[in-house]
């Protein structure tokens, strides 16, 4: 009886966080227990690394850095520009976003659904609906966050969706997640929709939930159904959700969000946001 | 030095723990879909060995950590426990004289029926296909009760708790 009550209660309302809050804190140890061989075996291969290996990462990341710095510097300008361009159109705008550096932990909690675990909470100021990314692209969004980890559901689960336009022609539609890893489905399209295979899907920021303009996936597959009125699109997402063990957590609200000490110390990136509200 | 039997409780929550590590943990992800709910094993021994200690409450509160644990519903796993919990306790004079082959359907059936309640509770909550993947648990599980019963036998003998 009580298992009902919960159950309903739990899937009704929110009245019930204080309690999961409160068991997750027992429950935590034994997740990173869980996720502690796959991390001992990746900080081995860390150490064990060659210096040669270790060498031409570094160059290789040098370069790579010197080709963004270029790209930044053209970035900045263009941002400005926009600004400009959205004050002469009596737009208001807000770019500044705020991050937080969040790492995988190796556990699996169901195998049917795409949920990960990430090692920052509640106590870092997480909140659930939250965009989650990585440096490729969109990962997924928190659905639930405890007080020292948080559930991601990545914009694979079968129960995601996501809003994309084509970056190509502003085409909008939704994604939703096919249950497979790396393969999204876009079923709202017309036959005789624009899209072509390569074509870049960013979010389109409607909904509210992610911002608008990070990369989320390549149409890989275009598949008229000349039966049907909508086409048959699939796409790969750009993060390496299979891959990644860094996270970016980002707060996307006009508010800045208070962060705890500990999380400052873990310098999370916050770039500057330049107000344009006319 | 205190009596074996007191320390009954350590064992439980350790072997418990243990399980619920194994439940979550991801070594090898093709293996994922097959990792049974080593928790269910766990409980359906301890629940035919000790059952005047073990009770159903204690499944319970066992199930409400396994929901934290894997992010479902709070209550969900721990109905589902508590039945098991009860029907392993009501049977448990039958279940032991059991050989272990027919223990394993016993298993086999729990984890059928509890997969069951999950399956139903997920399809209310969302439009979840669920593909076959999902029932090799309850396979997997089956195969891994000799393990699970003779370690935690093991264990127990070690252990001198009666």
């Amino acid at each position: 009886m009580v298992s009902v009550t919960l159950l309903v209660m739990d899937y009704r309302g929110s009245r019930l966080n204080s309690l999961r809050s409160l068991l997750a804190f027992a429950v935590y140890p034994l997740q990173s227990l869980a996720s502690l061989p796959v991390d001992s075996f990746e900080s081995l291969s860390n150490t064990v690394i060659s210096y040669v290996e270790l060498q031409k990462e570094n160059r290789r990341l040098k370069e790579m850095q010197l080709v963004n710095d270029a790209r930044l510097l053209k970035l900045a300008a263009l941002e400005k520009e926009n600004i400009r361009l959205r004050v002469l159109l009596e737009n208001s705008f807000q770019l500044g976003e705020q991050v937080l550096v969040t790492e995988l932990l190796s556990v699996k909690l169901v195998p049917y659904e795409h949920t990960v675990v990430v090692n920052k909470g509640s106590r870092f100021g997480v909140h659930a609906k939250q965009p989650v990314l990585d440096a490729n692209g969109i990962v997924g969004q928190v659905i639930r966050a405890l007080p020292n980890s948080s559930e991601v559901m990545l914009i694979t689960d079968p129960d995601h969706a996501i809003p994309v336009e084509v970056n190509r022609n502003g085409l909008r539609t939704i994604a939703f997640g096919t249950g497979q890893p790396n393969r999204l489905h876009l079923p709202f399209l017309a036959n005789n929709a624009d899209v072509v295979p390569g074509d870049l899907l960013v979010t389109s920021g409607l909904g509210g939930g992610f911002p608008a303009g990070y990369p989320v996936a390549v149409v890989d597959k275009f598949e008229s159904r000349p039966d049907k009125s909508f086409a048959n699109i699939y796409a790969t997402p750009k993060a390496q959700l299979e891959k990644s063990r860094e996270f970016l957590i980002v707060w996307s609200d006009s508010t800045p969000v208070v962060l705890g000490e500990h999380a400052k110390q873990q310098a999370p990136e916050t770039t500057e946001s330049p107000n344009a509200a006319p | 030095m205190p009596h074996p039997n007191s320390l009954a409780v350590v064992y439980f929550i350790v072997t418990v723990a243990a399980a619920m590590v194994l439940r979550v943990m991801s070594i090898w992800p093709g293996l994922d879909p097959f990792n049974p709910d080593w928790i269910v094993l766990v409980l359906i021994y301890w629940a035919i060995a000790l059952p005047e200690r073990f009770g159903v409450f204690a499944a319970w509160s066992v199930g409400l950590l396994a929901d934290v644990l894997t992010g479902r519903l709070l209550g969900q796993y721990a109905l589902i426990y508590a039945l098991i919990a009860y029907f392993s306790i009501k049977e448990h004079r039958r279940l032991r004289q059991f050989p272990l082959i027919q223990q394993c359907v016993f298993v086999f059936f729990c984890l059928l029926g509890s997969q069951s309640i999950i399956f139903g509770m997920e399809s209310m909550q969302a439009g979840n296909r669920l593909s076959l993947e999902y029932w090799y648990p309850v396979l997997t599980g089956t195969l891994m009760w000799p393990l699970v019963f003779s370690v935690l036998r093991y264990i127990r003998v070690v252990a001198r708790i009666v």
